[in-house]
């Protein structure tokens, strides 16, 4: 089961943080601020892999991959295979960058929901439900067109809807 | 509401967000937060706010919580956003509700409601957004509420529902298996669904079932099998394809699976090895994702019922990812290889390289991984180089975690396979000084114990040799500065009740250590009444053996300082060494025997020496004694009624003296007590007292070192069984054997190399090292192994020598069979060799080590194992029998990995950071340029301070 997802910059700012078992409000921060410690620490070109039990407790692995100015970090115990696990964070950012062409820090701060819409749309309930970002993007595309359509308030001006929001 | 932004939010976000992202420190950022927190709990209880603005508003809510912030006040707003028709606020308020609440908070009775009704909506996204709020808010109490709906939703029409819905009966099997266990078929249903994804979300559930429930799933095996096959056979639809792989997160379910179904059951594992074996085949090994299944497969097939063929395949697959550059796949080989050497243990030969070098790797994790492995690779044949490896490695970490963890790897290796007591006791100092306190306070004992027991055999003078080797390592580890407490309390211990007993040292040299420590660490005072009666026993000692007593001045500002201790335990030690010094020898000699901490001190508790004292008092008119048990169970007890009076009468005030403090020392017997309490101490008495007093102050002196140190609950780990059985009577060798096999085996690729050389060309030559360290590692094992074996044969044949070589003589070599039976550690073959080595051992490295001890029993160079030369035949023949071996595991593995370095697959180079084409490309510089034009044109300005924003993640 994947117990958590965090999205963190390089100066340790969350973008995203996601935990599947409750945890408190002072308890995530603390777990955020534990493994961007570690993660900083650490050289290029080492594995990607890190030691997660005396962060988050026995049968806890970490998985993280860095792109440019972000650390996309998964914490899974040990029904999930580290290898796969490295490959779905690249499906989500590949997800990501499809929608919103040529993914960056900006897009993933103002997009807060819509991030979580393609997160939930690939991990359900800690355990993984989808690892094609086609059929990611099919979901998250109805999504938003339905909402559009039970909504008769647009957000989003119509200009730059198209630029933004959907491929 | 003109201030609409391009990214769908007012400019108070934005401005919100680009301050954040500006901020220069942590209490900056938390100032601007705590403003947004102002302004949202003003405005959030504004009335008539336009719904975009209030699901804006819970955006930044969710946003101020991410940070760290409180943000519980908007929590209901949120709450009665779900209740929304307008599904974008729906699905808003749910994404809220399901990152701020837990499933036992209050609030979440509001919202079961809504979610039974979304449950049955026609749009089936308010159904999956519903279902997403089942997963993480519904608690084991609320399971019935929503349960029936939920399992109505396995027949939608929609797969996405289904898919969702077996993901939610899943996540309530996890928070209460009674809840669903009648739906267990229904995933049993849902394996057969016309749709893929269906199928693979069910595999989830079902891998938790099955690990829980082996058996009653056996009869899945064939559906299982059959469903990878058609996977692997690429039955599925196009869109499941990643990477060019068939539904590889499928595949890798399955394969976990079957490693469940297959353990231990070789009817189950037949059906598995074909598919299994054309998987390893065909998989392609250039992606991750290839890699992730071929990693998979191994453990799989290193679970089920072992077929050599797909054993063979793996130890291929785990040579290729050992020899890859990535970083990734060699720690994923090193865990496949840790995996495998469980069923065969000799597939770690062919890598012995490969797994060097990853213990050298920078990575932390990696090298982590390796000691893992070796972990499970230790024999001990081995022990000593992986011991050494995991201390140096020890020292250098400051995670305090992982430094626990592998300082009790390391004492429980130790303790395992220590091939001889020395060693033992060097190995546990090192591991006392860097991690003391991270290490069970029972391993000191058991240390303590080793050192006063010896070896348990009736060998004296290696007992007292063990002892001065002790007594002098600790003389020259105590002045180093921040030793932890559980480390100077062994010290203390050892250096009171040994330090003077060879002779080598004066009593007031190791009293001036004592003394030292006992002020270096005054905070500690644990190592204080360790420390001040190690000084008594000293001093015990020292008037037993008739020598003028001079105790220094520290000493005695020390005694006195404690004598006026906060703590009664400090005080009295401190008042019984004062006592002790005053008497005279005989009396001493009674009360601190020398060397006797193993004897056992016999108690009688009915404290039979009493008997006339009690009867004259009786006869005095004293009250009887009552134990306690019978005065508090039977309150009638009329001698007792008036005591219990005056007890009630005295309730505001008691004008008895309180009962003395409990002793400290549980030993101590009561007499004490008994006096104070209900016997009335007449005056005459005290002269008997006295002399009752010494051996009761003996038994709670010495008892009190005693008592730490007679565990008896604790197992003798370190060798008893295979020491102590075989006393052979042949003596003065002085390797130990498992000594002697690791000994030799390092310097047999470069035996010809003089050892002055080698220390040079240390550094320069780093090959010949790494090898040697892996000959050590990795050439006993198959001679250990039948080692092993010989012993546990002696073991249990009973200790005769000749029925131990007559079970050794099976080995192939019928001239060894002599050479083996030393392979009993001997307890008192040990230690005439061993004290020098003592010298050289500390502060060198294992090879040091390895190279020193080679030395001096190969040219017999150091004076000191004279008693050497009477067996100097029998190493030899070791040394040239395990030379032969070596060799021939040398031959074959320093060829290997050269030849193969040379051939790195570079293929497996590109794997991870090959992302799909769209991956790869760079960054689109005319997109950036157009969005930063756009947040330019709302006002946010990137500033120096944060630049990386607009960089493209795939840049």
């Amino acid at each position: 089961m994947i117990k958590a997802v965090m999205v963190m910059n390089t100066q340790g700012k969350p973008r995203l943080a996601k935990f599947y078992d409750y945890q408190p409000v002072e308890k995530q921060q603390e777990l955020i601020r534990s493994v961007f410690t570690v993660l900083s620490s650490r050289a290029e070109n080492v594995s990607n892999f890190m030691e997660a039990e005396s962060i988050f407790g026995p049968d806890s692995r970490l998985v993280y991959k860095h792109y440019a100015t972000l650390y996309f970090v998964f914490v899974f115990d040990s029904s999930e295979n580290e290898l796969a696990m490295l490959d779905l964070i690249q499906v989500f950012v590949e997800t990501l960058d499809k929608c919103f062409k040529n993914v960056c820090e900006l897009d993933i701060v103002f997009n807060y929901s819509k991030m979580q819409t393609v997160l939930d749309e690939i991990i359900f309930g800690g355990q993984v439900l989808e690892t094609s970002s086609t059929e990611v993007m099919k979901a998250v595309e109805e999504i938003s067109k339905l909402e559009a359509a039970s909504n008769a308030i647009t957000l989003v001006p119509a200009k730059y809807a198209s630029g933004w929001n959907r491929r | 509401m003109g201030s609409q932004g391009g990214f769908g939010q007012s400019k108070e976000f934005l401005d919100l967000v680009k301050s954040i992202g500006e901020a220069r420190s942590k209490s900056e950022e938390d100032r601007i937060i705590l403003r947004e927190i102002e302004t949202l709990k003003r405005r959030i209880v504004e009335p008539d706010i336009p719904k975009r603005k209030m699901k804006e508003y819970i955006i930044r809510l969710v946003y101020v919580e991410m940070l760290g912030h409180d943000a519980s006040f908007g929590y209901i707003h949120a709450v009665k956003m779900t209740h929304d028709d307008n599904l974008l606020l729906k699905r808003t308020g749910y994404l809220a509700v399901t990152l701020f609440l837990n499933e036992d908070h209050d609030l979440i009775i509001l919202i079961v409601n809504t979610i039974q009704k979304d449950l049955k909506s026609d749009n089936y996204l308010v159904v999956c957004a519903a279902l997403n709020a089942v997963c993480r808010l519904i608690n084991e109490e609320t399971i019935p509420a929503v349960l029936p709906q939920v399992v109505e939703l396995l027949g939608h029409q929609k797969e996405a529902v289904r898919k969702k819905a077996i993901m939610a009966l899943h996540r309530f099997y996890q928070k209460s298996p009674s809840s669903v266990s009648h739906l267990i078929s229904n995933f049993r249903k849902k394996l057969c669904d016309n749709d893929p994804g269906v199928m693979g979300a069910t595999l989830c559930p079902l891998f938790d079932l099955i690990t829980i429930d082996v058996k009653s799933f056996k009869d899945l095996v064939v559906s299982f099998v059959s469903i990878l096959k058609q996977v692997t056979e690429r039955r599925l639809p196009k869109s499941y394809d990643y990477h060019q792989m068939p539904a590889p997160f499928i595949q890798i379910k399955l394969l976990k699976i079957l490693a469940l179904l297959g353990n231990g059951d070789k009817h189950a594992s037949g059906q598995m090895y074909t598919v299994i074996g054309d998987l390893m085949r065909k998989c392609d090994a250039s992606t991750n994702i290839g890699n992730a299944v071929l990693y998979e497969c191994i453990c799989c097939v290193s679970s089920i019922y072992p077929n050599t063929k797909l054993l063979e395949a793996a130890a291929e697959i785990i040579s290729k990812f050992l020899k890859s550059d990535n970083h990734n796949l060699k720690y994923m080989g090193i865990d496949a290889l840790g995996r495998l050497i469980k069923i065969n243990p000799d597939v770690a030969e062919q890598h012995q390289l490969a797994v060097i070098d990853c213990l050298e790797d920078p990575d932390d994790t990696l090298k982590r991984k390796t000691f893992e492995l070796l972990h499970k690779m230790t024999k001990s044949s081995n022990v000593e180089v992986i011991v050494n490896r995991m201390i140096d490695y020890m020292i250098s970490v400051n995670d305090f975690h992982y430094k626990t963890e592998i300082a009790s790897r390391c004492v429980e290796l130790a303790e395992q396979y220590a091939p001889s007591n020395h060693w033992f006791i060097l190995t546990m100092n090192k591991v006392f000084e860097h991690a003391g306190d991270l290490v069970d306070i029972k391993v000191a004992h058991n240390l303590m114990r080793l050192i006063a027991e010896g070896f348990g055999e009736d060998d004296d003078a290696a007992d007292s040799q063990l002892r001065s080797s002790a007594v002098e390592s600790y003389l020259r580890i105590v002045t180093e500065p921040k030793l932890p407490s559980a480390f100077l309390q062994v010290i203390c211990w050892v250096l009171g009740e040994y330090g003077t007993a060879d002779g080598n040292y004066s009593a007031s040299y190791i009293t001036g250590k004592i003394c030292d420590v006992a002020e270096a660490y005054s905070s500690d005072e644990t190592v204080k009444a360790y420390a001040i009666t190690a000084l008594m026993k000293i001093y015990a000692f020292e008037i037993a053996a008739g020598r003028k007593l001079d105790i220094l001045t520290e000493c005695q500002s020390l005694i006195e300082e404690l004598a006026a201790s906060h703590s009664t335990d400090l005080q009295q030690r401190a008042y019984e060494l004062q006592a002790v010094v005053c008497l005279d020898a005989h009396a001493v000699e009674c009360i601190m025997p020398s060397d006797a901490s193993c004897e056992d001190i016999e108690i009688d508790i009915t404290l039979p020496f009493l008997n006339s004292y009690v009867q004259q008092s009786l006869q005095n008119g004293a009250q009887p004694y009552i134990p306690e048990d019978a005065r508090t169970g039977a309150l009638s007890v009329s001698s007792f009624s008036n005591q219990e009076h005056r007890e009630t009468s005295s309730h505001g005030l008691k004008f008895e003296a309180y009962e003395m403090p409990k002793p400290p020392v549980p030993s101590r017997p009561p007499p004490v007590s008994i006096s104070t309490d209900l016997v009335p101490v007449p005056e005459p008495s005290y002269s008997r007292e006295t002399h009752v007093s010494p051996p009761v102050l003996s038994a709670s002196s010495s008892g009190s070192s005693e008592l730490k140190l007679r565990l008896d609950g604790v197992q003798k780990k370190w060798g008893r069984p295979t020491y102590s059985s075989s006393p052979t009577s042949s003596s003065g060798v002085s390797p130990s054997p498992a000594n002697g096999a690791s000994k030799v085996e390092p310097a047999a690729p470069s035996t010809s190399r003089p050892r002055e050389t080698y220390k040079d060309s240390k550094k320069a030559e780093v090959d010949p090292e790494k090898q040697k360290l892996a000959a050590s590692l990795f050439g006993g094992a198959s001679k250990s192994e039948k080692r092993a074996s010989s012993t546990s044969h002696k073991a249990s044949k009973g200790s005769s020598h000749s029925t131990g070589t007559s079970s050794v003589s099976k080995s192939s070599v019928p001239s060894t069979s002599e050479v083996k039976s030393p392979p009993q550690p001997l307890p008192d073959l040990l230690d005439l060799g061993e004290p020098t080595v003592s010298t050289i051992v500390p502060s060198a490295d294992p090879f040091m080590q390895l190279e020193g001890l080679l030395d001096h029993d190969e040219s017999g160079s150091t004076g000191s194992n004279a008693a050497l030369d009477s067996t100097a035949k029998v190493p030899d023949i070791v040394s040239l029998y395990s030379e032969l071996q070596v060799s021939g595991h040398d031959s074959s593995s320093t060829i290997s990995p050269l030849s193969s370095n040379g051939s790195n697959n570079k293929n497996l180079k590109r794997t991870v950071s090959g992302g799909s084409p769209q991956g790869m490309k760079g960054p689109n510089l005319k997109e950036a340029l157009e969005k930063d034009a756009l947040v330019r044109q709302m006002g946010v300005n990137p500033t120096t301070q944060n630049p990386n924003l607009f960089k493209d993640l795939f840049g």
